[in-house]
């Protein structure tokens, strides 16, 4: 077991990465358990993750495939701020999980949107909400403009956490509740000059 | 080469101005009532006085044009949508005499690629474009040189028009509305600017990118297109706050065309300022490769013209 607990895999942060978000931005991260074949074993693993902030996204509890210690290896996808992660992954272990790997699998990326129009009349926080929904994204921030009221034209820059690799589906989603409210909306050029 | 110039307009005319310099010689000029044409080499001086000067180019019927002996076809008529007429037929006489052909007139590579192509298979004559995208700026022959295969997108702002003015809202805060004034008093917007701020110039030329791409199959109405008129100034300020900016951005891939207002980062290379224009080749092998300049004028694009005579096969 000892053993096991020094493959821990960590992988340190993207290199290149312009601000480094110390508040607000989730990161995805995933973690393998393996869990002793046992009722009640698998809501005992995750409870520590909820406990320290972190969101389950999926969890993968591979029953069919027995470890040869006989332990069942389970892989668990969560996002959480980059600062609760170690938190998390000390409270599995404190809790006798057998933590195999964790590690930032992948980066939660953050795209910023604008949207012109009559934000006020078409209910900017169902907008905002939809946009949760539909995107599977979190609004990080908002920022509005309305220099002629807000009767008139207003615009909002809208800052969102996103799944990695998630960008364009999620784009798609705001281009098309943007045209189902009569909102344009400038997207950001994604790709080409991305490292 | 023997050039026949189709159109008197800042393109036609710069490319009759310029073609002594390339080593080239003018055998007709045309614009869309009469036409000047010597098999010796017209007097070009004396005909675009004479244009200029509000009087017919030349004694002779446009038709002579083709009647006369010359290498090269240039089509610079005024690009038209659609089935892209009078320039396609220009072009398609050209080719089916064994004639090179080189336009600056966008409609028939954006709207009949593939009739144009079939026309070029026919004939000894070849068909050459880079005046039609982005003037100035060597962009076809980069993607030639690259090969088209080898090329995995072309983003970029292929407008000066619709840049001015979001640099100028940009820069002063003002709304769209007083700065296309603006631009129109400073003539760099049309007094029809139509074309250029609803997106329809900059999808012709990524339209024209992505046929170059994949060999053909897009056409305008292929292309999904926003304009800049719905962008206040307010949407500048904040995409500022955030260290961006908005641009007329056009996306040509095989897959589509698209063009639209789009965030880009405020010091990055597709935030060009005025009326300049810059393309990014996206490529397999040589990662992006960025090329900036003057999109339109007389002048520039005729140089681009020119230089595609000059690539041309001896027939």
């Amino acid at each position: 077991m000892d053993a096991c607990k020094r493959e821990v895999t960590t992988v340190s942060d993207e290199p290149g990465d312009e601000d480094a978000e110390t508040d607000g931005g989730v990161r995805a991260y995933t973690v393998r358990l393996e869990l002793v074949d046992e009722p009640g074993e698998l809501l005992r693993a995750l409870e520590p993750i909820a406990n320290n902030g972190g969101n389950l996204l999926s969890i993968h509890h591979e029953r069919g495939n027995i470890t040869p210690r006989g332990h069942i290896p389970v892989e668990v996808d969560l996002e959480s701020p980059p600062d609760r992660f170690d938190d998390i992954v000390d409270a599995l272990r404190d809790a006798g999980v057998n933590v195999i790997q964790a590690g930032a699998e992948h980066y939660g990326e953050e795209v910023s949107v604008v949207l012109v129009g009559d934000l006020v009349d078409t209910d900017l926080s169902d907008t905002l909400s939809r946009i949760e929904d539909e995107a599977d994204a979190v609004v990080r921030d908002l920022s509005l403009a309305a220099p002629d009221g807000t009767d008139a034209v207003t615009s909002a820059r809208v800052r969102l956490a996103i799944d990695s690799g998630n960008a364009d589906a999620a784009l798609e989603a705001i281009r098309s509740l943007g045209s189902k409210k009569e909102l344009t909306v400038v997207e950001p050029l994604l790709g080409g000059d991305a490292p | 080469m023997k050039l026949a110039i189709l159109g008197a307009g800042d393109v036609g005319r710069s490319v009759a101005d310029l073609a002594g310099d390339y080593g080239h010689d003018v055998v007709a000029l045309a614009d869309s009532t009469t036409a000047a044409v010597d098999p010796d080499g017209i007097d070009v001086d004396g005909a675009l006085e004479r244009k200029v000067g509000g009087q017919s180019v030349g004694s002779n019927d446009p038709e002579a044009v083709f009647e006369t002996e010359y290498d090269v076809l240039v089509e610079a008529t005024p690009t038209t949508l659609g089935d892209a007429e009078p320039g396609f037929s220009h072009v398609e006489r050209a080719l089916e005499d064994d004639r090179h052909a080189v336009l600056a007139n966008k409609g028939p590579v954006a709207e009949r690629y593939e009739e144009l192509r079939a026309l070029e298979a026919d004939s000894a004559g070849s068909v050459r474009f880079e005046a039609t995208v982005g003037g100035a700026i060597p962009i076809l022959s980069t993607i030639e040189d690259e090969t088209p295969q080898a090329v995995t997108a072309v983003r970029g702002v292929l407008n000066g028009t619709a840049n001015f003015i979001l640099t100028r809202m940009a820069a002063e805060g003002l709304d769209y509305e007083h700065v296309l004034a603006e631009a129109q008093d400073l003539g760099v917007a049309e007094a029809d600017p139509t074309f250029d701020v609803d997106g329809t110039d900059a999808a012709l030329k990524f339209v024209i990118l992505a046929n170059v791409l994949a060999d053909g199959g897009f056409a305008l109405e292929d292309a999904t297109v926003e304009g800049i008129q719905s962008i206040p100034g307010s949407a500048l300020d904040l995409a500022a706050e955030d260290g961006r900016t908005i641009r007329l951005i056009g996306e040509a891939t095989r897959e589509g065309v698209r063009v639209g207002p789009r965030l880009v980062p405020e010091n990055g290379p597709l935030a060009v300022t005025g009326t300049r224009n810059i393309v990014q080749i996206e490529t397999r092998n040589a990662g992006s490769l960025h090329s900036s300049g003057r999109g339109a004028g007389g002048p520039e694009t005729a140089t681009a013209v020119l230089s595609d005579v000059g690539r041309l096969p001896p027939l």
